[in-house]
């Protein structure tokens, strides 16, 4: 059982715990999983989450940052003022759980659709536009001298990895091939600043309460590059949740997700942002395909990934607005 | 020539039975599941309706926009390729409405729901 290698972890390097209660798996993919638990403690439970690969999963796929630098770049953005959880504990070997982190649990919701719909983000949903450019802006300034190795990328190296993903799927797909001819024809070149890029900073990737963002998760995809890639990715068609008119994770306007931004310090390039939205319509798009893929060939035979699969149209219609759009 | 019902017939009766009877007895995951199999199921049987005739179309489309003959596949691997080589863009005429028209046959058939769908489908001539 998971609880006994938890309670003796804790016992470690948590003052005064005495022991976990109530772990339960949140998700779990063949190499990475994501454990709630409560910290038995004398002043009262203590919420927390454990993310790890479990033993003989070591290996990163070769687009993740791995679960330390992950746990590097919440911490960094939690002393940073970000909306981050702590990090209480970095795994190590002999506490038997893999490797991974234990951080402080942030209650609020992540479910695209219920912050979109329900009435306890009502008052938030207005402000959350502006104040996701505030914390991208956050994000960006974070110190390049303190972050973990990451690996650097350019428009002109993701456009070469989408088309060799996009090739290997033998999948001939006459919108996505527009869509590359864009891409390269309309690549503004390197950024003339390099910083922290997040790399799937979207409507569901974030904890909103209330009151607003209070945690940004999923690290696992940060890397140095173009900062409006992040902009881009979060104005992604396929993050609205059917809101298409609001871009920004269909809670408001590109405009408030600038003005958040600038208000914060930082300059916005519009060209930019658009290029990389095309660029994460596509993305998402191979991704999908990726899905069918591994659908195909298992070892996930599952319904719900041979539906992704069918998705993509949902990416080649999105492309299609973007790069041809009809008569309003 | 196969015997009747036909294949629409039979996964449309298949997908009743599952909503109406079955759904109602099912929770939780199993639940989420089941939609999901019914999602499929009405998926297949947009696709058993509708596709031969979009196909047509779309080879139609496309030996006029190509100027050569093959199946479905074959005519979309070798607009895929023009396009690709970029001797055919969105300046050559007839692409922007053939890719158009070949993703709203998409759609219609994958996610009918999906916003972007039913916006460009109130616009449709």
């Amino acid at each position: 059982m998971i609880e006994a290698e938890l309670s003796r972890s804790v016992a470690r390097w948590c003052k005064g715990a005495t022991g976990v209660t109530g772990a339960a798996k949140l998700s779990g993919g063949a190499s990475q999983e994501t454990w709630r638990f409560d910290i038995v403690h004398p002043d009262g439970p203590i919420g927390a989450i454990l993310r790890r690969s479990p033993k003989g999963y070591g290996a990163a796929p070769t687009r993740a940052a791995g679960l330390a630098a992950e746990a590097q770049l919440m911490q960094l953005a939690f002393e940073a003022g970000v909306p981050s959880p702590r990090v209480m504990h970095v795994l190590t070997a002999e506490e038997n759980l893999g490797t991974g982190f234990i951080m402080q649990r942030v209650e609020g919701e992540t479910i695209a659709r219920k912050i979109l719909r329900d009435d306890e983000f009502a008052a938030a949903r207005p402000h959350l536009a502006r104040q996701i450019g505030g914390v991208l802006a956050g994000l960006h300034r974070l110190p390049l001298d303190k972050l973990p190795e990451l690996r650097r990328m350019t428009a002109a190296k993701e456009i070469g990895e989408f088309e060799r993903d996009y090739r290997s799927l033998n999948w001939p797909k006459p919108v996505f091939e527009l869509a590359l001819r864009w891409l390269r024809d309309h690549d503004p070149g390197p950024s003339a600043e390099e910083t922290l890029v997040h790399g799937d900073f979207r409507n569901g990737n974030l904890i909103i309460g209330a009151d607003g963002v209070r945690a940004v998760l999923d690290w696992e995809l940060a890397h140095l590059g173009d900062p409006m890639e992040d902009l881009g990715w979060v104005c992604v068609n396929s993050w609205r949740f059917g809101e298409i008119d609001k871009p920004v994770g269909g809670f408001g306007s590109r405009e408030e997700l600038f003005a958040g931004y600038e208000a914060a310090g930082r300059k916005v390039d519009p060209a930019r942002v658009k290029f990389w939205e095309v660029m994460g319509t596509l993305r998402w798009g191979i991704m999908c395909g990726g899905m069918m893929q591994r659908f195909r060939e298992g070892p996930d035979h599952s319904m719900e990934r041979a539906m992704i699969g069918r998705r993509a149209s949902e990416t080649e219609i999105d492309l299609l607005r973007l790069l041809a759009p009809r008569g309003s | 020539m196969q015997d009747e019902p036909t294949p629409i017939e039979l996964t449309k009766a298949v997908a009743d039975f599952l909503r109406n009877d079955i759904t109602p007895l099912i929770s939780g995951h199993q639940a989420f599941k089941l939609r999901v199999a019914v999602n499929i199921l009405d998926l297949v049987t947009r696709q058993l309706t509708q596709e031969e005739g979009s196909d047509a179309k779309e080879v139609e489309r496309l030996r006029a926009l190509l100027g050569m003959d093959g199946s479905v596949t074959e005519l979309n691997r070798a607009l895929a390729d023009r396009i690709a080589k970029g001797e055919v863009d969105l300046a050559t005429p007839g692409l922007a409405e053939h890719l158009w028209q070949t993703t709203m046959d998409k759609l219609a058939v994958d996610q009918p729901n999906y916003a972007s769908y039913k916006r460009e489908l109130s616009r449709n001539p």
